[in-house]
């Protein structure tokens, strides 16, 4: 089966930081990101904080300009797409944002807020109530307004919306972030139903290692700004030291197993000054003068991983 | 002694009924965690516990809330707020409430330190770069010059973090300070916070919907449901044997290591609107032990429940 997405080499570099007594700098907040998605396949997106992942949904979506690279959506260049086609091309993806108090309009009844999507369409909008429940939200809310709402239903408006007109791909930006477990459960319980039953395809970006590992397929491991593990399924032991160091910082939910916390000690490198070797040497127990000198390459084949002292497979 | 306590606080917006007789306290040197699912009520106690209820158009109709030994509702506005900032740190869970779009990030933290420890301007910017740096912010200094829309989502979490312990405060309410964060940086936050309660005496209300970091980090918890606290105590007893069905509930699905794909579940059905709100025990119609008295009485005493302890039936 073809890819539905295929993306190339994608880059983006900002500038910033520029003040009354500072040169504005350039950071590349996205550094020559490649992979592909099938039809129906679940593809997670884990890193830290600031490594890269709105701004890669972002550039997969085309809401932003990448600086190089390609993507490619169902055959169709995106870049190579006149604003009217992208529009109709936009309405075969959806995003749920990661801020889910900006992406709701304040003055907007949360019955017109999933009404829009099928406005815009000229398509009558199927009854609010029934969508607010798809979510585990009361039907009553419909006539609610988002500055209403809790940080957590706000989250599961933005998913209800994406999903009302049935896209065929859908990237979800740290969808249950704000969702405690039990609310977390049934959201992908919901994204696995529509999966199965639609063949939806989905992007989902978290970095919630354990959760990703739950629901995805195959595991994007990024590091700032580049992919540096490609996990082939949800189960496979990580390789790159990073990745290990993510799965082994989890909090137990025991307090009778209360453990000195292992944060990463080690100075995180700046984005904007990226050192010459592999960014993750500074923090990494197996680095040796050859990671600090030199970058490690994503390596291809059924694992990959960038890293020269990876763990055993 | 309790550095600040909620006694029997009800709160209302406009005529409906939010919360209903809420009671906490957090002393110096200790971390309370609040925990319950979303929309449960958790952001809007700490609302009525900082005073700013009126920004939401809300107003405690009930019960007092007390800073160090003073009833709030006893002192001047001008009063409330020298306490906000100085004496009281406020997180709050929309980073963008608390952050000024259009001034740069690193004069709003400045802001906090000038104003309440009277440092000068290079004074507080020498401190405001040391707590970005704490908080695993790399290249602070270049980061204290952008505007709040240049950083992700995490980057903005941990600048509002910055902003509550600017003021060197006694008091830190954390509305879901990490739900953005990766486990290695929480872990990080954490570690801070807890330091800071333990050498300092700091108080810290932690809400969190993360059931690992309330094992791992807090000495009480209480566990609201739909307005009203289910139950309250120290963390490691109410892990271990939770009296109240609704905590047994919430502790049964926190997804553990391995866990085969499909088999994470939710508390079946969903948390009431206030409009909607069961008479009797709010509770009953999910809960796996409810008798005919709990439609009708609202249990009391805590755990606020007709029949608790012991394994569910
Ligand atoms: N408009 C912008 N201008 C300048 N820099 C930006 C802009 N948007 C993002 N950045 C920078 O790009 C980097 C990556 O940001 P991004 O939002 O993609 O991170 P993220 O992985 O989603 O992080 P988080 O988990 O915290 O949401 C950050 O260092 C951020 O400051
Ligand atoms: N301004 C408002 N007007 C009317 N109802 C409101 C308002 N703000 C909050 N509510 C309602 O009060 C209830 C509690 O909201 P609150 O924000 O305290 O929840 P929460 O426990 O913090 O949830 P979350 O984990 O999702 O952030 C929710 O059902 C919400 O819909
Ligand atoms: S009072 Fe009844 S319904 Fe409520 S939690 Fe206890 S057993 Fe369940
Ligand atoms: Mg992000
Ligand atoms: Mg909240």
């Amino acid at each position: 089966m073809p890819d539905l997405l295929t993306v190339k080499g994608l880059t983006k570099s900002f500038q910033s930081g520029g003040g009354l007594f500072q040169r504005p700098r350039t950071m590349m907040a996205v550094r020559e990101v490649s992979f592909s998605l099938r039809k129906g396949e679940v593809l997670g997106v884990v890193g830290e904080s600031g490594c890269g992942k709105s701004t890669l949904a972002r550039l997969v979506l085309r809401l932003i300009e990448p600086t190089s690279g390609q993507v490619t959506f169902d055959g169709t260049d995106l870049r190579a797409l006149s604003a009217p086609a992208l529009r109709r091309m936009r309405q075969r993806m959806a995003m749920v944002f990661q801020d889910p108090y900006s992406s709701l309009d304040p003055r907007f009844t949360l019955a017109q807020v999933l009404a829009e999507p099928f406005t815009v369409q000229d398509q009558k909008a199927p009854d609010p109530g029934a969508m607010l429940e798809t979510v585990g939200l009361p039907a009553t809310m419909a006539q609610s307004h988002p500055h209403q709402l809790s940080g957590g239903q706000r989250q599961r408006v933005g998913i209800a919306r994406a999903l009302a007109l049935s896209p065929d791909l859908v990237v979800l930006d740290e969808p249950t972030a704000s969702l405690d477990v039990s609310i977390q459960a049934q959201i992908i319980a919901l994204l696995s139903q529509l999966r199965d039953e639609r063949g939806l395809t989905y992007l989902f970006i978290s970095h919630d290692l354990g959760l990703v590992r739950y629901f995805c397929d195959r595991v994007l491991v990024m590091y700032l700004g580049a992919v540096v593990e490609v996990l082939p399924r949800a189960d496979a032991a990580p390789r790159h030291p990073y990745t290990a160091a993510l799965q082994a910082s989890a909090f137990v939910p025991d307090p009778g197993q209360r453990r000195a916390l292992a944060p990463l000690t080690g100075e995180i490198p700046s984005p904007f000054d990226l050192p010459p070797g592999c960014a993750f040497a500074g923090r990494c127990p197996r680095a040796s003068d050859l990671c600090r000198m030199k970058r490690p390459e994503l390596e291809p084949g059924p694992h990959p991983v960038a890293c020269f002292h990876p763990l055993k497979d | 002694m309790s550095l600040l306590q909620l006694k029997d606080v009800s709160v209302s917006i406009g005529q409906v009924a939010l919360l209903d007789r809420i009671s906490l306290s957090v002393a110096k040197g200790e971390i309370l965690g609040l925990v319950g699912e979303s929309g449960s009520g958790k952001s809007l106690t700490a609302l009525a516990a900082m005073g700013l209820l009126p920004l939401i158009g809300g107003r405690i109709t009930g019960g007092a809330v007390a800073f160090d030994g003073k009833d709030m509702a006893a002192m001047t506005e001008a009063q409330r707020r020298s306490q906000r900032g100085g004496r009281i740190g406020f997180v709050t869970q929309n980073p963008m409430t608390a952050l000024d779009p259009v001034t740069r990030i690193g004069a709003q933290i400045d802001e906090v330190s000038r104003l309440h420890l009277g440092l000068t301007r290079a004074q507080a910017r020498a401190r405001t770069v040391d707590l970005l740096t704490q908080l695993r912010i790399p290249e602070a200094a270049t980061v204290a010059n952008a505007w709040p829309h240049q950083l992700s989502g995490g980057m903005k979490q941990r600048i509002v973090i910055a902003m509550a312990l600017a003021g060197d405060p006694d008091l830190i309410i954390a509305d879901e300070p990490t739900t953005a964060l990766d486990v290695t940086v929480q872990a990080q936050i954490i570690q801070i916070l807890g330091a800071l309660v333990r050498d300092r005496g700091l108080a810290l209300l932690l809400i969190t919907h993360d059931m690992g970091v309330v094992a791992q980090l807090c000495d009480r918890v209480a566990v609201l449901y739909a307005g009203r606290l289910a139950e309250e105590g120290p963390t490691a007893p109410i892990f271990a044997a939770p009296g109240h069905p609704y905590t047994r509930a919430l502790i049964g699905c926190i997804p553990t290591e391995g866990m085969a794909k499909g088999t994470l579940q939710g508390i079946p059905g969903t948390v009431p609107g206030a409009l909607t709100f069961p008479p009797g025990c709010r509770f009953h119609p999910r809960c796996p032990r409810a008798q005919a008295v709990c439609a009708t009485q609202t249990p009391q005493g805590n755990p606020a429940c007709h029949f608790p302890g012991g394994a569910d039936a």
